[in-house]
Order: C-alpha cells, then sequence, then structure tokens
C-alpha cells in the first residue's frame, strides 16, 4: 500500500514538474467547450441563394420575397440564365439556385399546379440536406397561401398538419446538446493519451529496466501509474462540467452523482485501453499512433457529431462496442433528461464488462521481463 | 539451495530471433565478495548475462544462481536482494537527485538514512546538487546518482553493466576506486566493460566474446598466459607497416595498438631481423621495442584461436 501511494507521489510530482501540464489540465476543458460547442453548430443559416426568375410576375417576386424574409437564406443575386446561377454555385458564391420558369404564375392560375426548380450544392450532404429541406418548407407555406388565397380560407390547409414540440431541449440548443458529449471526448482524451503515454515514457527512456528489477508488483506499479490519471480526468470533467453551467447553462437534470458514478467506471475502460496500448508499443509515436487509430473511429462513431440512428445497421453494431458512445448518451441523458440508475442499468453492465476485459488483457500482457 | 558461489551460471544460452546466439553454453562462477569483469567488445552477450542475471530476461537453456536463489523461480527473493545498474542511465531525468535516490530507497522498504553508510562515499559528492533533475547532471554525476539508487536497499551483489561507457577518463577511475571500497564492504560485484585496460582493476575476469566466454581467470594470469614474443613496433607508414609485418614469414599476429603495431612472433626472432625485414620493404622512421603484454593482447590472442 506503502509503495503504491508512493507511485501515486512520484507521478503526480512528474506530471506537475512539467511546467505547461497544470495549465494545460484547466485550459483545455474551457478551450474544447468554447471552440468546439461553438463550432460544432448543425444549424444551417446563411445559405446564400441565387434566383433566376424567368417569370418576373407578382407570384414569383412574392415566392423570392419569402426566400428573402427567411433567417436561414441570402438572396446573393439573380439573373435569367441558369448557366450563370451555375457558375455561381461553381465559384462557391452561392449554395443553391432557385429557378422559376417563365409560365410560373399563369401555369398556377390555369392548370392549378405549376413546376420550380432547386439545384443544391451538394459537396456538403448536411448543409445541402438541410438547404433543401428549408427551402422545400418555404415553398410547401407559399403553396398554402396562394391557394387560401384563390379558393378561399381552409382550402389552402392540408387535411393533416403535424406539429412538434422537441422535449428535454425544448429550444434545440445545440450547447445543451454537444457539451455534454464534448466533456466525453476530454475526459477520454486525458485517460488515454496521458496513461498510455506515460507507461510507455518509461519504456522509452529505460527507466522501466531499473523499475522491472525491484520488488515492486506488477499490480502497485499499475495501480501507480494509472490512479493519478483517473484522478486528474474526474477533476477534469468537475471543470469542464463547471464550465458547461456557467458559460453553456447546461441544464442539470439529473443526478450529479450518478454522471460520476459512471464517469469513474468509463474511465476505468479507457485507462486500461492505454495500458494495453502501452503494453504492446515501445515508443510513444507508436502508441500515439495507435491511441488516434482508435480514437478516432470512437469519436467519429460517438453519436456526438452525427447521430447513431442514421448509420447503416453495420455500423450501428460497430458502435455497440465503443465506449465513448455509451458515455455521451448516459451525459444527454442523465444531464438533459433527468435518466435515473435503472435507465443506464445496460449501458453500467457493459461498461462494467469492459472495463474488467480490457484491464485483463492488458495486465496479463504486461510483463516484467521478456 | 545453499550454494558457495555467490553467481553460479551453468550452460546458460540465449538466442534473439533465428540468427542471432547471444550466448551459447555460459558458464561461470563468482564467488561472495568478489570483484568480477566481464570483459568483451560490443555484441558479446554481456549485456544479455547480465539481464538474465537481473531476472529482466529468461534464459533459453541453462541454470543460473544468484545468491543462491533460481534466476527462474526465485526473482521475486532476488530482485530484493541485488543492485543493478544498467548500461542506459535509467533513472527519471524529471526528477531531483534525493527525489530518485528516495524514490528507490522507498520502493524497496528502506530510507536513505538507514543506509547512509554504504553510499556516503558516493552520494557525498552529490549532495550539493541534490535538488537538480537528473537529467542536468554531468555523465559522471548521473553514474554515481544510478549506482547510489541502486545500492541504497544493501543488496548483497551489484550488477553494472558498462558503468563506465561514455564517462571521462577522471570519472572512470574515481568510479573503479568506488567499486573498489564497495568490494571491501562485501558486496559481490559483476561488472561488465569493453575496455581492456579496466580487466586489471578486477579480481577474476572473464573474457567473452561473441556469446562464449574465452577464458576465465585472474588478470595476472590471463596476461601471463601469454607466451610469445611481442614487439612494439612504429614507422613513418601505419597502414602498410600492419600488411607487411602480416606477411612477414616469423609473424604471429599484428594488430594495432595505440600509436603502435603490436607484433606476436613464433619463436625468438631478434628485433633486428624485423628492422631489417622493414627496411627491405622501404619503411622510414622505424622505432621498434619490446612490448610488455597486457590484457588486450592476451585478448587479441585468445580471439584469433577461436
Amino acid at each position: 500500500m506503502r509503495t503504491i501511494l508512493f507511485i501515486i507521489r512520484k507521478e503526480f510530482v512528474q506530471i506537475f514538474r512539467h511546467r505547461v501540464m497544470l495549465p494545460l489540465i484547466f485550459m483545455m476543458p474551457i478551450i474544447q467547450l468554447i471552440i468546439l460547442a461553438h463550432a460544432a453548430d448543425y444549424e444551417v443559416r446563411n445559405i446564400n441563394l441565387f434566383i433566376v426568375d424567368h417569370d418576373l410576375s407578382q407570384y414569383s417576386s412574392r415566392l423570392v420575397g419569402k426566400f428573402q424574409a427567411s433567417a436561414h437564406f441570402n438572396v446573393v443575386g439573380s439573373a435569367f440564365s441558369s448557366k450563370t446561377a451555375f457558375d455561381e454555385i461553381q465559384q462557391g458564391d452561392a449554395d443553391l439556385f432557385l429557378e422559376i420558369p417563365a409560365d410560373f404564375q399563369r401555369k398556377l392560375l390555369r392548370d392549378n399546379g405549376a413546376g420550380l426548380q432547386l439545384s443544391v450544392d451538394a459537396v456538403n450532404g448536411v448543409k445541402a440536406g438541410l438547404a433543401n429541406a428549408y427551402a422545400t418548407a418555404i415553398i410547401q407555406d407559399f403553396n398554402e397561401e396562394i391557394r387560401t388565397e384563390a379558393l378561399g380560407p381552409g382550402a389552402g390547409k392540408l387535411p393533416l398538419s403535424i406539429a412538434s414540440s422537441n422535449w428535454f431541449n425544448p429550444e434545440l440548443n445545440y450547447f445543451t446538446f454537444m457539451v455534454p458529449g464534448i466533456l466525453v471526448l476530454l475526459v477520454t482524451l486525458v485517460g488515454m493519451f496521458l496513461s498510455g503515454m506515460n507507461i510507455v515514457k518509461e519504456k522509452e527512456i529505460g527507466t522501466i529496466e531499473q523499475i522491472n528489477v525491484t520488488p515492486i508488483r506488477k499490480y502497485q506499479f499499475i495501480i501507480g501509474k494509472l490512479l493519478p490519471f483517473w484522478v486528474i480526468a474526474n477533476m477534469e470533467l468537475a471543470f469542464g462540467l463547471l464550465v458547461g453551467w456557467l458559460i453553456f447553462d447546461i441544464p442539470f437534470v439529473g443526478s450529479l452523482w450518478l454522471v460520476f458514478g459512471f464517469a469513474a467506471l468509463y474511465l476505468l475502460v479507457v485507462l486500461g485501453m492505454g495500458l494495453f496500448i502501452s503494453t504492446v508499443t515501445e515508443t510513444q509515436q507508436q502508441a500515439m499512433f495507435i491511441a488516434w487509430f482508435f480514437l478516432i473511429i470512437f469519436i467519429l462513431m460517438s453519436g456526438l457529431f452525427t447521430p447513431i440512428e442514421s448509420m447503416p445497421p453495420w455500423a450501428q453494431h460497430i458502435t455497440r462496442f465503443n465506449p465513448v458512445a455509451y458515455f455521451v448518451e448516459v451525459m444527454r441523458m442523465v444531464l438533459l433528461k433527468g435518466s435515473g440508475l435503472m435507465d443506464i442499468k445496460r449501458h453500467i453492465l457493459v461498461m462494467l464488462g469492459y472495463a474488467m476485459a480490457v484491464n485483463g488483457l492488458a495486465v496479463w500482457n504486461y510483463r516484467k521481463r521478456s | 539451495m545453499s550454494n558457495q558461489f555467490a553467481i553460479d551460471i551453468q550452460g546458460v544460452s540465449k538466442r534473439y530471433g533465428k540468427d542471432v546466439q547471444a550466448l551459447d553454453e555460459v558458464s561461470l562462477q563468482v564467488r561472495p565478495g568478489e570483484l568480477f569483469g566481464l570483459i568483451g567488445p560490443d555484441g558479446a552477450g554481456k549485456t544479455t548475462l547480465i539481464r538474465i542475471l537481473a531476472t529482466l530476461l529468461l534464459a533459453d537453456e541453462g541454470q543460473a544462481t544468484v545468491d543462491g536463489w533460481d534466476v527462474r523461480k526465485d526473482y521475486k527473493q532476488i530482485r530484493r536482494n541485488v543492485g543493478y545498474m544498467p548500461g542506459r542511465f535509467s533513472l527519471y531525468q524529471d526528477l531531483s537527485v534525493e527525489e530518485n535516490l528516495t524514490f528507490f530507497a522507498t520502493i524497496f522498504g528502506t530510507t536513505i538514512r538507514e543506509n547512509y553508510d554504504l553510499i556516503r562515499d558516493i552520494y557525498g559528492q552529490l549532495e550539493p546538487f541534490r535538488t537538480r533533475k537528473a537529467g542536468k547532471l554531468s555523465g559522471g554525476m548521473k553514474q554515481k546518482l544510478a549506482l547510489s539508487c541502486a545500492l541504497i536497499h544493501k543488496p548483497s551483489v551489484l550488477f553494472l553493466d558498462e558503468p563506465t561507457t561514455g564517462v571521462d577518463a577522471v570519472s572512470r577511475h574515481e568510479f573503479w576506486e568506488m567499486l573498489q571500497r564497495l568490494r571491501q564492504k562485501g558486496i559481490t560485484i559483476l561488472v561488465s566493460t569493453p575496455y581492456m585496460d579496466e580487466a586489471s582493476l578486477c579480481e577474476r575476469v572473464a573474457l567473452i566474446q561473441k556469446g562464449r566466454i574465452l577464458s576465465i581467470d585472474t588478470p595476472a594470469n590471463i596476461v601471463g598466459s601469454f607466451d610469445k614474443p611481442l614487439l612494439a613496433i612504429r614507422t613513418d607508414d601505419m597502414y602498410r607497416l600492419i600488411n607487411d609485418l602480416r606477411q612477414f614469414e616469423s609473424t604471429h599476429s599484428a594488430y594495432p595498438f595505440g600509436d603502435y603495431v603490436h607484433l606476436a612472433l613464433d619463436g625468438p626472432i631478434w628485433a633486428e631481423a624485423v628492422h631489417a625485414y622493414l627496411v627491405g620493404k622501404e619503411h622510414t622512421g622505424i622505432e621498434i621495442k619490446p612490448a610488455e603484454v597486457t590484457i588486450e593482447d592476451s585478448f587479441m590472442e585468445l580471439m584469433s584461436k577461436e
């Protein structure tokens, strides 16, 4: 026990001796939260719209007016040829163009229907999808208006209308949604990188040779190595939550105890992975490379940036093995929805199994002699 | 298991992969309290042997005991009772001198004060710098710190793997004096070195090459086993000199030795005959003198017999 305490003390001395470590540990959550939470915002505003109006009628200008009035669209220009509009898209000055045919108003009045063309730059698929959806909604709205005018009140309404309201995040606030997830990344980064790098560093500079000929037991060394980072990562989480609360007004609907309880378990998994990586590598460079490989996959498939539900089925199966996905979900469930212990029971059991498997493998693979 | 030897190695072999035979049935015994030298060029297998004895590496074949403990089964006892100083500086560079020493004392369940007697000579010189980070020490001071850390738990056997490699001549000399004093305190010391001149400072040495022991004896006996006349020769054209001497009919061996070429001869040949031969080969500035046999000459001789 005394030995473990002493190793831990030594680790803390070494970690904080490095001048950048302490500031970095506290700056990291602030910087990451502020930059990422603002940048990782899916709401698309200021879509640049180009108009090709061949009709120049009362109706067509009303439609253009509706687009101008929308917060989502910026009308950046207009022309009479679709080629000009296409060039605008090519140059990146416009994201989409709306082409109104010459007989738009006449057809609407005479044939009770007319065609419109929307051409969307789909290089950025997410933005294109949203632009398309927003534009369609505006056109539909316009459609209803003119039907009401032409056929009398009530006629324009479709027989069934859907009104939606967003639960647990009523204003669809992206900060509320993103910040808990970003905190997961932060904790994962600290757990997986710092722990893995730390042990490999001992290998790289040869200090492990000297340690291995001492009576230090395997478990003492491993606990002594991992515990400091477990503590630091938990402190990061606490600090990050505080920042999230102060700056982003993140709701704390559920129990914080539950969040930290799960984090404690989750960190065992992440630290175990770091430890395992350190047992299969010889240099910090190798460890870094492997850690990044896993981290990128874990993060991109965590449901933080793209919903897991919209992934193809095979990818959804893969996310079942992604610890980051579990923690992101738990953070959102507990903080935003107020889920209790029983609601995240499955997550806890999976993490428990994961922690035992990963750490078991890492300890088994750690050798004091070759 | 009782054993009269502090270190007893019987037929130890170790391979790395398919091609590298690092150790080939090595056997040697070190008596308690002995200062034993493992002498050989780089890649001879010195480090491998020490790592096996320090329980860092498992031998493929053979048996070895340290202080009577088997390196394979009783590694826990060995780790508690030996000191090991790896060839590469292996202390925490970002910890201070004192923090390093305290750390190693603590993990052995002791304190600096408890065993201060043993390291007084060595650590005493470091104490003025005890708050300095280990990474900022000079080579000689690093080596003293490493030795202090290896000694802090009062080991009965000390393994030193090339402790003087990369250390200046003065520090090397000091270091060997420290080893002599440690020996007087009853600690068995196994030290490896590529420097032949350090062999004479050991009580007994083993000459090792390509994983095999060539000879185990006292330095004096190893030198004494060299039974050929030996000349030190110098001329203005040293490169041509070696080639010419190797073609001389009575030459047993010729190899560079400092500023001279050492020439071992088969049978009693006068220096005048060699001189005449070299004059015939148009050498100028010829200097020939009888050479005192050193352990390096013996080693070259043993190597050439292999």
